[in-house]
This record gives C-alpha cells, sequence and structure tokens, in this order.
C-alpha cells in the first residue's frame, strides 16, 4: 500500500512539471503556431534570477533570499516579463514565416539565452537551497512523501484550476480562446491580435518560472541546461496531447510522467536502464495510431 | 529515371557546389596548418550531414529531429568494424565473433557505415512515413531518443557512455572531400528523379499529388532510406575524424546545428544546404579566432566567453527576419544565362 502510494506521487508529481511545461509551450502555440525552444532556457534563466551574476562555484543568493511570499511573484514576474521580451523582439517578426523558421529562430534565441547566462554564471552546477523547509518528508498512510511533491502537486492543481476558470470567465481568456481556435476569424471580430499574442507570452513565462521553482527547490542546483529535459518532455506532450489543446496537453504530460515512474517499477532490472528507450517507443505508438494527437483542437486538424 | 534534358538542364547546380567545396580544399592545402585542416575536415562532414537531410526534409517538407540517429549508428560501425581486434576485446566485450576479428579500411567502414544507416532508416521509415507535419517531427526525435538511449546503456556492445577509443584517425582531407561530393551528386540526383519530383508534389500540394497516384508514404520511405545512407556514412567518417566515438556526440547539439544551417541556408534547395553549412561554418570560425584574440599592432583585442554563441545565435535570427525562407530562398545556384532563361529552379517550383 505504502509503496503504491509512492509510486502514485511520483507519477503525479513528475507528471505535474510535464503538463505545466507542455501547458508553456501549447499556449503560444495555440495562438501563434510557434513551437518555442526557448521555453527551456527560459526555465533556466527564471532559476537564475534569484543569484547574483558571479562565475565562483558557491553561488550568491541575491533575490532567492527574499521572503516566499516576495519570492514567488518576483520570480513568476522575471518569466512574464522575459518572455513578454522574447516576443516583442524576435518573435513579433515571424508572425508571417513558416513553422520550421519560426522553429529555428526560437531555437537560436534559446541558444542566446543559454550563453547569456553562462557568460554571467559560468556553466559549472551551482548549488542553492531555495525553500529548504520544503524537503522534509511527510507520512501519509506508510508511505513517506517529501512535503515538496505534495507542494508541487497542490501548486500544479491550483494553476490549471485558475487557468482553466481564467480562460472561460474573463473577457481576456474568452478572446485567447478564440484566437486559439482561429486566429484570422477572431481578428476580424474585433480580438486584437498583439494584446492576445503578449498575454499569452507572459502566461507561458509565468509559467516557465512555476517550473523553475519547483525544479530549482527539487534538485538543490542551479545548471543553465537544467530546462532542457523538462522541455523536451513537454514537448512531447504538448504534440501527443493534440497540437494547440490545452487540456490535451496537461492530460498528456500527466500521462508521460505515469508512464515513466510505472516502467521504471514494472520493467525488469536488466531492461531498467533502457527505460527512456521504451518511454519514447510508446510515444511513437501514441502517434501512430492518433497522429492528431489525444485530444486534437478543431483549428489544428489538416483540411483539404 | 530521369531524362537526360532535365540532367543536363541542372548539372550546373552539383558541379558549381563541388567547385565551391574543392576551392575549399585547396585553400586547407595552401594554408596548410593542422588546426585548419581539422576544420575543414569538419565542414565538409557537416555539408554530408546537412545534404544527408536536405534529402528527406527539403524535399518532403517534413522536419526530422532524428536523422542524427542515423550518424550513430554510422559512427559506431565505424568503431566495430575498424578497431584492432585486441582492443575490442577490451571496450566492447559483448561483440559476436565474427565482428570481433573483423578489421575493414575507413572506405569499407563508411560503405557498410551506409548501409547499416539505410536498413535501419527502412525499418523506422515503414513505421513513422505515415505521419506528417508535426506529428511526424517529433516520432523521428522520439526515435533518435530511443537510439541514443539504447546506445548509450548498451555497455557489452557500445562502451556504454564513455567513449570508444582506438578508430583509425585518418587526417587526410581528401576522403571527406570525395564522400561530400558523392552526397551532394547522389541528392542532386535524386532531387531531378521521378521519386523526388513526386516528393516535392506531395510537400506542396499532398492532395492533389495524392489524387494524382502518388504514394505519399512509399515517397517518403524512398528518401528517408536514401538520407539515412548518407548521414550512417557521414557518421562513419566522423568517427575517422576525431578517432573517438560517444553516443552524446550524435544527439541534440549535433541535431540542432544541422537543422539550424539547413533552414539558415534555405532548405527549399540543394544549394541552400550546402550554402548554408559553409556561411555558418565560417561565421562560427570567424567567432572563434575573434575569441582567441587578434593582434592589432601592440593591443590583442578579443571578444569575452560565450560572445562568440550569443553572436552565432543573433545573426541566425536577423538572417531568418529578412529572409524567412532562408539565404537562397528556394533557388538553386546556376550559371547566370539559363537562371533568366528559367522561371522555376530545377528543384522545384517557389512557394
Amino acid at each position: 500500500m505504502g509503496s503504491l502510494l509512492q509510486v502514485l506521487f511520483d507519477a503525479l508529481s513528475l507528471g505535474s512539471l510535464y503538463a505545466l511545461g507542455a501547458l508553456g509551450i501549447a499556449l503560444i502555440f495555440g495562438v501563434m503556431r510557434l513551437v518555442n525552444f526557448a521555453h527551456g532556457d527560459v526555465i533556466a534563466a527564471c532559476v537564475f534570477a534569484l543569484l547574483w551574476p558571479s562565475v565562483d562555484a558557491v553561488a550568491i543568493i541575491f533575490a532567492g533570499n527574499l521572503p516566499w511570499y516576495l519570492l514567488v511573484p518576483f520570480v513568476l514576474a522575471i518569466g512574464a516579463a522575459l518572455s513578454v521580451a522574447c516576443e516583442a523582439l524576435v518573435f513579433r517578426r515571424f508572425r508571417h514565416a513558416n513553422p520550421a523558421t519560426m522553429m529555428i529562430a526560437s531555437f537560436a534565441l534559446g541558444f542566446v539565452i543559454r550563453y547569456f547566462l553562462l557568460m554571467l554564471f559560468s556553466s559549472r552546477p551551482k548549488s542553492i537551497s531555495l525553500l529548504p523547509a520544503l524537503s522534509q518528508p511527510v507520512e501519509i498512510l506508510g508511505a513517506r512523501i517529501p512535503l515538496l511533491q505534495l507542494i508541487t502537486i497542490a501548486v500544479t492543481m491550483a494553476v490549471l484550476f485558475g487557468l482553466t476558470a481564467f480562460l472561460r470567465r474573463t473577457r481576456f481568456g474568452l478572446e485567447m480562446r478564440a484566437a486559439a481556435e482561429n486566429f484570422t476569424m477572431a481578428r476580424m471580430l474585433g480580438v486584437r491580435a498583439n494584446r492576445v499574442i503578449m498575454g499569452a507570452f507572459a502566461l507561458s513565462g509565468a509559467l516557465a518560472a512555476a517550473i523553475a521553482l519547483i525544479l530549482g527547490s527539487q534538485t538543490g542546483t542551479a545548471n543553465i541546461m537544467m530546462g532542457a529535459s523538462v522541455m523536451l518532455m513537454a514537448f512531447i506532450a504538448t504534440v501527443i496531447g493534440g497540437m494547440g489543446s490545452l487540456a490535451g496537453a496537461v492530460l498528456a504530460g500527466f500521462l508521460l510522467g505515469a508512464v515513466a515512474t510505472v516502467m521504471q517499477v514494472i520493467l525488469p532490472p536488466d531492461a531498467r536502464a533502457f527505460r527512456d528507450a521504451f518511454v519514447y517507443g510508446a510515444v511513437i505508438l501514441v502517434l501512430i495510431f492518433r497522429p492528431q494527437g489525444l485530444l486534437s483542437a478543431r483549428g489544428t486538424r489538416e483540411r483539404v | 529515371m530521369m531524362s537526360p534534358s532535365v540532367a543536363r538542364r541542372t548539372i550546373a547546380t552539383p558541379v558549381l557546389l563541388g567547385l565551391l567545396l574543392i576551392a575549399f580544399a585547396l585553400v586547407a592545402v595552401a594554408v596548410g596548418s593542422k588546426p585548419f585542416n581539422q576544420t575543414v575536415i569538419d565542414i565538409f562532414l557537416k555539408v554530408i550531414f546537412v545534404v544527408g537531410l536536405w534529402v528527406f526534409v527539403g524535399n518532403s517538407g517534413v522536419i526530422s529531429f532524428g536523422h542524427i540517429a542515423f550518424a550513430c549508428l554510422g559512427g559506431y560501425v565505424a568503431a566495430w568494424t575498424t578497431i584492432k581486434p585486441m582492443m575490442k576485446g577490451m571496450s566492447m566485450p559483448g561483440l559476436p565473433d565474427w565482428l570481433m576479428q573483423t578489421e575493414i579500411p575507413y572506405w569499407g567502414s563508411a560503405m557498410v557505415a551506409a548501409g547499416w544507416a539505410a536498413l535501419w532508416a527502412l525499418i523506422f521509415g515503414s513505421v513513422l512515413m505515415r505521419l506528417s507535419g508535426i506529428a511526424a517531427s517529433i516520432a523521428t526525435f522520439a526515435m533518435l531518443a530511443m537510439v541514443n538511449s539504447i546506445y548509450s546503456n548498451w555497455e557489452s556492445v557500445t562502451a556504454a557512455t564513455s567513449s570508444v577509443v582506438g578508430i583509425p584517425i585518418i587526417r587526410s582531407i581528401w576522403p571527406y572531400l570525395v564522400a561530400a561530393l558523392i552526397s551532394v551528386f547522389v541528392a542532386w540526383a535524386y532531387g531531378i528523379s521521378r521519386h523526388g519530383l513526386a516528393l516535392r508534389a506531395a510537400r506542396d500540394e499532398p492532395t492533389a499529388a495524392a489524387a494524382s497516384g502518388i504514394d505519399i508514404p512509399r515517397a517518403r520511405l524512398i528518401a528517408f532510406v536514401i538520407s539515412g545512407a548518407i548521414m550512417g556514412m557521414g557518421g562513419a567518417l566522423y568517427s575517422h575524424s576525431i578517432g573517438i566515438v560517444t553516443p552524446d556526440t550524435f544527439y541534440l547539439g549535433l541535431t540542432f546545428i544541422t537543422l539550424s544551417m539547413l533552414v539558415v541556408g534555405g532548405m527549399g534547395s540543394l544549394s541552400g544546404a550546402v550554402l548554408g553549412v559553409l556561411i555558418l561554418s565560417t561565421l562560427i570560425q570567424t567567432l572563434r579566432w575573434l575569441e582567441a584574440g587578434v593582434q592589432l599592432g601592440e593591443i590583442t583585442l578579443a571578444l569575452p566567453g560565450g560572445v562568440q554563441e550569443i553572436a552565432l545565435g543573433a545573426v541566425m535570427i536577423l538572417i531568418l527576419m529578412f529572409r524567412p525562407a532562408g539565404i537562397m530562398g528556394n533557388k538553386d545556384l546556376s550559371l547566370p544565362q539559363r537562371a533568366a532563361l528559367e522561371t522555376r529552379g530545377p528543384t522545384g517550383p517557389r512557394t
């Protein structure tokens, strides 16, 4: 019972990370058909926003010393601001470019952000202790669950409900959903393109910052590559969820987390090293049987 | 397969590109410095990879993140077939006996690598080629990640993540030049063949192409296998150029740099693929040179570390901003008087 619960919580917390990441990518894809490879580097930049620039191995904590009720809004604001800046400086010029060009431009932008961080902080991983109170375990029904895992899951749930309410109840949310469905039509009906796209980038940046906070406190290190692995999984989740479908992205994120965790448990020890190969094999299978994704958004279906 | 008139009309493109590559080789010989030699070898290897990528991506319009997996397969073929049997026994004890005893020259290993990669391209491709668009891109990425995960963990035949050493190093520039020329001519021949034409038709108008009797998955599979073979050959030569091989050599870094070269050059034409490599490589090399420091009279000017990559990213963004279809657009290099006669480039209509 206890170990089963452990697996469940592992799966949920890993899935939460993937779901948050997938949501950040799907939001932007929905409004401008951009596959944003810079997302992972925005995550890394948010972690480093807590530190003072230095190339020493020991991190000089700067904003990281703020009390949590200031720290969290600060990091979220940094993420949103960085993401909006990317839009205003770069992606705005690519509105009419084809998807491949936009993808490579976003990759180049991520490259610029990453090496900017490298210049300021060097490539060595730095240890940080972010919100250390969260790493103590809690006992639930005989399973020892790190408090952080519970908080990760709770935060993700809160974000998901908050975002759903935002998208369904506010005028801005309505505009954003309309834009995701059919951008040209939405513009004709009076939705202001720049505002909606800015909004999507701000939300996506804030989501990246949330991932940064969770990853930072989970691993206790800041590393310029730390966003990359989450970003790749999130990217896969976005596609198997159905490009542009927010619900699909979240669902697929949790599904990927669950598959990865469960495989770790049920694979025979010899095959465990090849876990990732099995996970990616499963991804290919899902794509073969549902190439349009688990929940396909109406606007992205291919038409004749 | 191809009508002679088309071949005559378009032969200028690979010939011009070939002359450009030969010019690079001659410059390397003239300079005669060892590091520069290695740089030019590296450029030829990138030409092989990007041209291999173009055969599939350029003609089908499907972005593939997975082609470097075939280079990885090829790279390890070089390790399996050319390292001295004694050394192989130590680093990769799980190899079957016949392979353990095999020791062939580098050109043999490059050919075997091309065949081995083509075989796996056929196997993966027959499943993946039914997908289109972004789903296909992700599926090819999943393939790359699978291959990487297997090669990073299969201790007994790939030595896992530790590097396999002892692959004979080829320092001469000519084998790489010949291989790059072969890939350019193969890509050109494929591009003007009926299969290449069919695939480009399917890229531009999938519905009309399917209605005209083009079997799109099959057309894509042919391109996938040919490009897989070129990547495999490139992977084997890559191993021979540095003498060691690790799975992570052939992973995301190489995937993104080759894709960037293709898109910045212009994925719509073979010339775009080759020029993308030459231009970005020259830029990278110039920036590295500046980073190392330039002697100007008394003072040494040097860029701080990290500026090289930032400048590279910024230049790529700027090029794409002003030329969204890449430097070459969708046009191919050809002789001037012919360009005036033809409104359509040899590798397809402007889109």
